[in-house]
């Protein structure tokens, strides 16, 4: 159930960003609330990856006002927002590809606990961060692979161990960057259906294209054009508004 | 201290980094086109004095020597870009480093082998041998004015090959895209050859001009080397204008500050320390000027970003 | 986890083994040349490995660990010179004199190296990749010049130790208890970096070569890290050069010379570049490869160059590669 009374997770306030004579991000103003799966979408080029730099923290918008869990948080960096409560998924894995899924893991749920001090004891042999990062391979289903390294992952599978660095975080909000990119449709159920059951933990931003899953997950909708938002609402209300058709799902019928 | 001092420090700092540029466009070329870091850079440096020397000390003819220079490096280059650096372009920037290290102790070590260890030493020409005489009185030496217009020449000759030339053309596609210039059909191989090649005739042309001013040997390549790689840092990698400015920016600050430093502090110290203290600073000057630069611009001056 | 014999555990304890054996027969048979070789190895050995710490786990190209090298090397020649002569180094803000005692030397020169590279690494990190490179280059170029043109030791004819500084118990002056000591700071410092390595400071290090932006997300800023691993790297090389200094009897700039930085890490990668004993084994083959290619021509640089072109291009791994096979991270 959204809590739409309370302070939003994530919220977005007149973000400018333009390269050149190129407005990437021309006056977003988006927020995810507590308990809510927050799509959004829009055609190629409309400054998606831009406005996730933004939100994550490697880009720096030219005007406006990031807000995470009520701190404003524009001038801060990657790392800061993540300890803050922030968790993010790559669109392109970005894994420590030699290492071990186990090891990715577990250095996701070090980095929450004591970040990079620790210079003596033998990390790979301490069995509580092991354990942990254990727990939260068997909630995506990826405690088989754990002593593989990255590198003999799956596609799927990468994208699954992408969510899990996330995570491991224990993240208040989760930036997800097109998480089912790639999956085949068994896959695709199955994440979906995964996400589903996130939405307790941690309220989401959802960048995706895949519609049936959008549609499936999604409390709220926004959608965005050219660095605009030009329409946000219930699924229903997006179907149904001629601007979005217009714009991005042309004349598909719903 | 005379306008007529100043002037010709100044001059010696414009030739010093026109020099420095002949040295670095070669090398921020090759990086910005191909993403290659090479060491063995400054060998190329003197192959090109080494076969000015030898070749104008056979023929009596400066001018061969210097063609011949300009042409040997550029063969140089050449065959160590089919042989070796070939092989580089898809690696890390550490092994790069390390392949061209290795090419410096083997190019070092083949001339040490042909020419032997003493320095070879190279003539000015006679047409060049006289001094120009400047405002204020006093001469400059004709053959240093030369080099200064030599340098200014090749700056021109670049900024036309790069941005009116067919070459040029695929050089700055190459530096934005490296990917896309393939699927469009430029042959890679013989472009990255060339603006290999073209590199290091410009640093042989830079090492023939110079050994005529010091002498020639083994081991000249490098210090000129790491200034280049100061020049540009400081003018920004893969941009040739960074390195002209960057690289006359570098000439001027280390002649003058070499010049005047002492003598700054002989303003306040006793003349001993402020000699090994002014010199001790102008040692450091062209380094500190560019942490000074990074602290502003940490691309340089003029980043291409490729 | 199984028994810890690994193909690289077994290589690892061979070499060491090795480097004791050599010199023990050396000074049992009366040659003490060969005893201050294997002197030699375990001092630059030592010095890789400060540099492996950068450069192998951290991805760190420092081209300029030369300079701690040599600043190791002079606070050595420093702290004789005044010994010797009884003067002091520095009167005002605090007065500090020579030294004949070598752990005030070892700690000298571990505190001098940190301090420096804090400085070059808090600028040189905030670049990366061939930028990285050519800085760190740039500021060992600067060091060595000033060390040039400091007339009071020595400039650029360096400086002579004339007394070899002395530990408790131990004839420092003897070599085969100098290789001792030497030998003995090499294991330690072999021991601290394995366990900083497989620490939770060595795991986001290692993520900070490999990924960067990965270790960002996840809420570890990686360049504190890179700047700590570069710190302390740079204080092993230091203690190295101090130990350098003392066996030769000699400091100069050529300590500090770009040159030096190519011979670290050309050992360094010729052993197995992030592998825990590939300074040992590269050192080791570049001491040999200078004694007795070296003896034998004067083109030795030549067969250096070679073999290094080709471990480059197609023997990747080193020795401890071709010895132990890939290194093993999970």
């Amino acid at each position: 159930m959204i809590d739409t009374g309370s302070e939003p997770l994530l919220k977005l306030e007149g973000l400018h960003k333009a390269f050149g004579a190129l407005k990437a991000t021309d006056g977003v103003d988006l927020t995810v609330l507590p308990g809510e799966i927050h799509a959004l979408i829009g055609p190629n080029g409309a400054g998606k990856s831009t406005l996730i730099a933004e939100i994550a923290g490697g880009l720096a918008p030219d005007a406006g006002r990031v807000a995470l869990l009520g701190q404003d948080v524009t001038g801060w960096p990657v790392a800061r927002r993540a300890r803050l409560g922030l968790g993010r998924s790559f669109q392109v894995s970005s894994l420590a590809m030699e290492f071990s899924v186990l090891r990715n893991v577990m250095l996701a749920v070090q980095a929450r606990e004591t970040g990079a001090r620790g210079f003596w004891s033998p990390v790979r042999r301490d069995e509580r961060l092991r354990s942990e990062a254990l727990g939260v391979l068997d909630r995506v289903r990826l405690v088989s692979r754990a002593g593989d390294p990255v590198s003999a992952l799956s596609h799927g599978e990468r994208r699954l161990l992408e969510v899990a660095l996330a995570l491991a975080l224990r993240p208040r909000v989760l930036l997800l960057d097109e998480p089912m990119a790639g999956l085949g449709p068994e896959g695709t159920r199955e994440l979906t259906a995964f996400l589903a059951t996130l939405k307790r933990e941690a309220g989401m931003l959802l960048v995706e294209h895949d519609m049936d899953a959008v549609f499936a997950l999604a409390d709220r909708i926004s959608v965005l054009v050219y660095g605009r938002i030009i329409a946000s609402g219930t699924a229903a209300e997006i179907r149904a508004s001629a601007a979005v058709r217009d714009a991005y799902l042309g004349d598909r019928p719903c | 201290m005379s306008a007529a001092f100043l002037i010709e420090q100044l001059l010696n700092g414009v030739q010093l980094g026109v020099m420095l540029f002949l040295m670095a466009a070669g090398l921020t070329l090759v990086f910005g086109v191909m993403g290659l870091i090479n060491l063995a850079h400054g060998s190329l440096y003197m192959v090109g004095a080494f076969f000015c020397a030898w070749i104008a000390g056979e023929t009596g003819s400066f001018w061969l020597g210097l063609g011949g220079g300009f042409l040997a490096a550029a063969a140089a280059g050449a065959l160590v870009e089919i042989l070796v650096i070939r092989r580089l372009y898809a690696r890390d920037h550490l092994d790069q480093v390390l392949a061209t290290f290795a090419l410096i102790l083997i190019f070092s070590e083949l001339a040490r082998w042909v020419f032997g260890d003493r320095p070879l030493y190279l003539d000015v020409p006679a047409v060049l041998s006289g001094a120009v005489p400047l405002p204020g009185g006093g001469g400059y030496p004709a053959y240093r004015l030369a080099i200064i217009a030599v340098g200014l020449a090749t700056a021109v000759g670049l900024y036309l090959l790069i941005a009116k030339t067919r070459l040029g053309m695929q050089i700055r596609a190459g530096e934005s895209d490296r990917e896309m210039i393939g699927a469009l059909g430029v042959d890679i191989r013989t472009l990255y050859t060339a603006v290999f090649a073209l590199g290091a005739a410009l640093a042989g042309l830079a090492g023939g001009l110079v050994g005529a001013l010091q002498s020639v040997q083994v081991g000249m390549g490098e210090p000129v080397l790491i200034l280049a790689f100061v020049v540009i840092i400081i003018g920004g990698i893969g941009s040739v204008k960074g390195a002209l400015i960057g690289a006359v920016l570098v000439g001027v600050t280390d002649t003058l500050g070499r010049v005047f430093l002492p003598q700054l502090f002989g303003l306040f110290l006793p003349p001993s320390e402020a000699t090994s203290v002014g010199a001790s600073l102008a040692a450091m000057a062209i380094y500190l000027l560019m942490a000074g630069v990074l602290a502003f611009r940490p691309k340089g001056l003029f980043p291409v970003d490729a | 986890m199984g028994p810890n014999f690994s193909r690289e555990s077994v290589v690892n304890a061979v070499l060491a083994v090795l480097l004791l054996a050599a010199p023990l027969t050396a000074a049992a048979l009366d040659e003490p040349f060969y005893v201050a070789l294997a002197s030699r190895v375990a001092i630059l050995a030592l010095a890789g490995v400060g540099l492996n710490l950068a450069l192998g786990t951290g991805g760190m190209v420092s081209f300029g660990h030369a300079a701690f090298f040599g600043l190791g090397g002079y606070v050595a020649g420093i702290a004789a010179l005044h010994a010797f002569e009884g003067s002091a180094f520095l009167v005002w803000p605090v007065a500090i004199g020579g030294s004949e005692s070598m752990p005030v030397v070892w700690l000298a020169a571990l505190v001098a190296s940190g301090v420096v590279a804090l400085a070059i690494g808090a600028v040189s990190l905030r670049t990366s990749g061939v930028y990285f490179i050519m800085i760190t280059l740039a500021f060992a170029q600067m060091i060595y010049y000033f060390a040039v043109s400091l007339p009071t030791y020595g400039g650029e004819d360096g400086l002579s130790i004339y007394l070899r500084s002395t530990l408790p118990l131990i004839d420092s002056g003897d070599p085969l208890s100098f290789f001792l000591v030497c030998y003995a700071l090499l294991l330690l410092a072999l021991f601290l970096t394995q366990r900083l390595v497989d620490s939770r400071f060595g795991a986001a290090l290692q993520c900070a070569r490999m990924n960067p932006e990965r270790l960002a997300t996840l809420g570890i800023a990686p360049y504190p890290v890179k700047l700590t691993a570069f710190t302390l790297s740079a204080m092993a090389t230091g203690l190295a050069g101090a130990l350098f200094a003392e066996l030769n009897g000699f400091v100069s700039p050529a300590m500090l010379s770009w040159q030096r930085s190519g011979e670290i890490i050309v050992f360094v990668i010729l052993g197995g570049v992030g592998r825990l004993f590939g300074p040992l084994a590269g050192a080791a083959l570049f001491i040999l490869l200078e004694a007795f290619v070296g003896g034998w021509t004067d083109r030795w640089q030549l067969v250096l160059g070679l073999v290094l072109l080709a471990v480059v291009l197609f023997a990747r791994g080193g020795v401890i590669g071709l010895l132990a096979g890939k290194a093993r991270h999970d």
